[in-house]
């Protein structure tokens, strides 16, 4: 952990570093050691007010203050874009109140404070990747009392989580559950992955970055330590599968990565490109993708597939 | 229902006992398995379970054993204790005193009053069974009734949508449901269909003991009897055992083989069901009986 180790003095004028002061720091890496723990399970914290609504992800900026380090460089990402209003302005917050580095570049990040989305670079072990949750309780469209979710958890009493896969498929089908698809954790606990989509929950399996969740209004964290394994909820004949697109990034021509489809004029041309926008520029720096926008009308992009 | 009453011929008269104040208890009827090849040992064995609110008995007192594949019925009028004993003995709420032991397969001989709560919530999607009076409470009104029925199997670990499927398929026909309404939210079933479902959600794991709370209260009567007849059926297949409350004599005439009438927390007698209720000894199943007659 990058930002845990170093000492996180007081900038100069006045302020606290990151916002947060060290009691409150100390109060919520407490909680985040707890939730490294014991993976997937849920830990309240006494969070504080930020200056900013709840809907801003402050549970995600509440655990990056209490991470960051002088040395550290932050990365934050909104429907995997660097320059969406919520992510400007979470970044902004941290340029004033800790003065560190940012950066666009995955690659470069130490921390990356995400919402929506998980990076398509695949994360490395001194990364931790911090995700900003609206709703932490998976068990909470079947059960509304937070003392019978909590005993359901210990007891690890499951069930009703595939009743609602299972509704999926008699309703639809399939699952349609596409995004906050619920996982189990190291075999144990099942958790909200946050609204990322289900295309990104294979990434949460085995992966060498520290995963921290931050949900602000219930005030409670989680986490998935690195090379945990995260199991996405199936039946054995409805097994789980991500999204796929018959369409390639029409950008960098990317077949591998999550994609948005954005409406291009008000004759319904239509383009495709990755939700990822350093993924997707980093692809076009280094590879001779085709950026030609892809009209689904005249046929699509036939480019090979990158392993 | 109390046309039921008079349809068969009275019982053979039992001699009085010696002592009418006494609990009136058949002895040689009462503590013998009532179907044959029963095992040998009882299911549950009550022991003096008592429950006060607030310093006022709701029961008190109570002691009875129950045999696999029997059904016992507990009547008594309103506000006599019925409903808080089955909260004890179903770990519901937590009696004051007294022991109640259940011989569970998985657990075995074990005191449910003692027990961890993740035992007795293990206990209740598994070998037990609760029926609540309205089956909202036991319904998920949200999901599909396969869904509904599906669940039990789902938290045991069963991962495999088809076989869920065709299991609450055969559920729903065994308790009469439409096979065609799988996919239908309960919140639109009449109250017989909803009360068919949860008794089917509760038996997709062949529980040994069921606990039911009026099953048949809020039904008009041609309703109930179907139920009724279906309840009959599946205890005898499944050879299950129930306990049932009900302050209907007619409905504990068609489904138990053995009575526990009960008056101001008290069980004030017991015994086979046609006995009790052809040949009522206590003043009080005295007056229940002839109140019913009378009806
Ligand atoms: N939660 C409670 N708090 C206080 N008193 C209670 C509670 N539950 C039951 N009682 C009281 O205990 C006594 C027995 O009630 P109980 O519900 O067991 O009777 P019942 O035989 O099931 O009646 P009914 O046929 O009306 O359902 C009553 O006097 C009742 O008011
Ligand atoms: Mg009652
Ligand atoms: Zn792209």
């Amino acid at each position: 952990m990058s930002g845990t180790d170093k000492t996180t003095r007081h900038s100069g004028d006045g302020y606290n570093f990151a916002y947060l002061d060290e009691q409150t720091k100390r109060m919520v890496r407490r909680a985040i050691l707890k939730a490294v723990a014991i993976p997937g399970y849920q830990v309240p914290f006494a969070g504080r007010e930020m200056p900013m609504p709840f809907g801003w992800g402050t549970g995600g900026i509440q655990l990056t203050a209490a991470l960051l380090g002088r040395d550290d460089v932050l990365k934050v990402i909104d429907q995997g874009a660097d320059d969406t209003t919520n992510a400007v302005s979470i970044r902004k917050f941290f340029q004033r109140t800790a003065g560190v580095r940012t950066t666009e570049r995955t690659a470069e990040a130490t921390i990356i404070q995400t919402r929506h989305r998980i990076p398509e670079t695949p994360l490395r072990e001194d990364q931790i990747l911090v995700y900003q949750v609206p709703l932490p309780e998976p068990l909470r469209w079947l059960e509304p009392r937070e003392t019978e979710s909590r005993k359901m958890h210990a007891q690890e009493e499951y069930g009703v989580m595939h009743v609602k896969l299972y509704e999926d498929i008699a309703r639809h089908g399939r699952i349609v559950t596409s995004f906050d698809y619920p996982v189990r954790v190291a075999g144990r606990y099942v958790m909200s992955p946050s609204p990322i989509p289900k295309f990104d929950n294979p990434k949460m399996d085995d992966c060498p970055a520290l995963q921290i969740f931050g949900a602000g209004r219930e005030r409670r964290v989680y986490a998935i330590p690195p090379y945990t394994e995260v199991r996405s909820l199936d039946f054995e004949d409805h097994p789980f599968a991500i999204q796929r697109w018959v369409e390639s990034c029409g950008l960098c021509g990317s077949r591998n990565s999550y994609l948005d489809e954005i409406i291009l004029d008000d004759r319904g041309k239509r383009m495709f490109v990755c939700s990822d926008s350093d993924y997707c520029r980093s692809r076009r720096e280094t590879e001779d993708s085709g950026p030609t926008a892809v009209v689904p009308e005249n046929g699509r992009e036939t480019r090979e597939v990158k392993a | 229902m109390s046309q039921l009453i008079n349809k068969e011929a009275p019982y053979p008269v039992v001699p009085e006992q010696s002592d009418p104040d006494a609990e009136t208890e058949r002895k040689t009827a009462s503590s013998k398995p009532c179907s044959p090849g029963v095992d040998d040992n009882p299911l549950l064995i009550v022991e003096d379970v008592g429950k006060s609110f607030n310093g006022t008995p709701a029961c008190r007192d109570i002691s009875f054993m129950l045999w696999p594949g029997e059904v016992l019925a507990i009547v008594g009028e309103s506000g006599s204790g019925k409903t808080t004993l089955l909260r004890c003995l179903s770990a519901g709420i937590r009696a004051d005193n007294g022991r109640t032991s259940y011989c569970s397969p998985t657990f075995g001989e074990m005191d449910v009053f003692t027990s961890p709560e993740h035992v007795l919530r293990q206990l209740h999607r598994t070998e037990w069974g609760l029926v609540h009076q309205n089956p909202r409470d036991g319904l998920r009104l949200g999901v599909s009734a396969g869904a509904n029925i599906g669940e039990r199997l789902m938290s045991l670990g069963q991962r495999n949508y088809g076989a869920i499927r065709d299991e609450a398929l055969t559920w729903m026909r065994k308790v009469e449901i439409n096979g065609d309404r799988i996919d239908d939210l309960p919140l639109h079933f009449s109250g017989g269909m909803q009360q068919r479902l949860q008794i089917a959600r509760n038996l997709v794991t062949k529980p040994r003991l069921m606990f039911m709370d009026e099953p048949t209260g809020g039904l008009d009567v041609s309703v109930q009897a179907r139920l009724l007849d279906l309840l009959r059926s599946l205890c005898s297949e499944l050879h299950l055992a129930v306990i049932l409350v009900t302050h209907d004599l007619g409905v504990a005439r068609l489904l138990a083989d053995r009575l526990l009438v009960m008056q101001c927390g008290r069980v004030v007698e017991s015994g086979l069901t046609d006995q009790v209720l052809d040949d009522p000894h206590h003043p009080y199943t005295q007056l229940l009986v002839a109140s019913i007659l009378e009806a």
